[in-house]
């Protein structure tokens, strides 16, 4: 049985860690308050942004564009969104699965990584890493995301990569987040349902449609990549709050099971000493 | 002028004004518009410049950073990448900002990137002209 000193000693680290836990606990559910306002003030726009250019290629959708079809090259270049620190549960590993197990070769796709975790991971399964934006998702702001958005569509442009997904993890509510990777280029026209509400039948397009395309599919794919980024900072402090919030039960679990050991071999040492004594005075009488 | 449409404009970072208005103008990529109620549905890609909302006789001016503006019938979205109010923006940056871009188009260097240089201009435009 292991003597009362290493019991305590054992104790006093859990307890330490314990607390450690909480505090992260409490920093990560004030940060995702933060993160939950921003992303529900960002949703309205993102949201009217792709209706509205389902609705521009709904009614153009089978016009020959260089956004529209597919190029050439068999590269895939995939946005990856994790969080620049651990301790959070499976965030990074469900984003990394999410690439490794989803048809994304090695050999034939480029990560832009967003996030040191998931580059780092990336990185020791053998992907090659064009770029990494890690310092973005301290502070996601929208100047990073048209940057990001720049940088991949010249890539596509040039022939590089010939298509270009998003991975990250999309904030449901407080508990549930759920890793997802999209298909952000080529836009398949097959994809998009028309919109039967007349009023699109009569929109006129300053510039020409094509013109107009080319202009706002970058916006479009920055407004994506933005509202990625936001809700990834949402999910990843929501999965540490509850990454916490376990470890710290676990801790106080440890504790007192060791608080119930520590009494008894307390007890024992007692009882010990005790039977010690009254031997020894039995002996002298 | 009695007619009026609902306007949203908004931004990646909020809802920046939802409101019913009389008219609005705002420069496209095409040139400068004016929108009363009744416009033809219409989508248009916007330059950086000034948006002026007209209420009912009240007048408001937000500098409005490229984006994007569509009319429907009984609506009008505006998705800006950057708005703001007069009242949000630095003077003294803006036009430290105009000097710079001007100093950087002027110098012909070829290291400079005269698309940015003149994008930076026209922001720091909009935003001068919008708080005057």
């Amino acid at each position: 049985m292991a003597s009362m000193r290493d019991i305590k000693r054992r104790k006093d680290t859990i307890q330490s860690t314990g607390q450690i836990t909480k505090a992260m606990k409490l920093v990560s559910t004030v940060k995702l308050q933060k993160a939950k306002g921003r992303a529900e003030s960002t949703r309205p726009y993102s949201d009217l942004m792709y209706e509205t250019v389902q609705s521009i290629l709904a009614k153009s959708g089978h016009i020959s564009h260089k956004y529209l079809s597919a190029a050439a090259s068999q590269k895939k270049a995939v946005i990856v969104i994790t969080s620049n620190r651990g301790l959070a549960g499976g965030y990074n590993t469900n984003i990394t699965k999410l690439i490794t197990d989803g048809g994304f070769d090695s050999d034939e796709t480029v990560i832009y990584a967003v996030g040191k975790k998931g580059r780092e991971l990336l990185e020791r399964k053998g992907y090659e890493i064009k770029a990494d934006y890690s310092e973005a998702v301290n502070e996601p702001i929208y100047t990073d995301a048209k940057e990001i958005c720049e940088e991949v569509l010249s890539a596509f442009t040039q022939g590089e990569v010939g298509e270009i997904y998003l991975a990250y993890t999309a904030f449901k509510n407080t508990v549930v987040h759920e890793p997802k990777s999209v298909k952000l280029l080529p836009v398949s026209a097959d994809e998009i349902q028309p919109v039967t509400d007349g009023s699109e039948a009569l929109m006129t397009y300053e510039p020409s449609e094509e013109e107009a395309l080319n202009m706002i599919i970058p916006k479009y794919l920055s407004s994506l990549i933005y509202g990625a980024m936001i809700e990834s900072v949402a999910s990843e402090n929501g999965a540490r709050m509850q990454a916490m919030d376990s470890a710290t039960s676990n801790a106080e679990d440890m504790i007192s099971s060791l608080s119930l050991k520590y009494n008894r071999a307390r007890q024992a040492a007692i009882t010990q000493e005790l039977t010690e004594i009254i031997s020894g005075a039995n002996a002298i009488e | 002028m009695a007619d009026k449409f609902m306007l949203i404009v908004n931004t990646p970072d909020r809802e920046f004004y939802r409101g019913e208005v009389s008219m609005l103008e705002l420069t496209t990529s095409e040139g400068d518009i004016g929108i009363y109620a009744g416009h033809i549905p219409l989508t248009a890609v916007l330059v950086p410049g000034v948006m002026t909302i007209h209420e009912d006789g009240a007048e408001k001016k937000a500098a409005v950073h490229g984006g994007i503006i569509e009319i429907l019938q009984t609506k009008v979205n505006v998705l800006a990448e950057v708005a703001e109010w007069p009242d949000e923006i630095d003077v003294n940056r803006a036009n430290e900002a105009r000097i710079r871009a001007e100093r950087r188009l002027k110098s012909g260097d070829a290291h400079v990137n005269m698309v940015r240089a003149e994008l930076a201009l026209k922001r720091s435009l909009a935003r001068l002209n919008a708080v005057d």
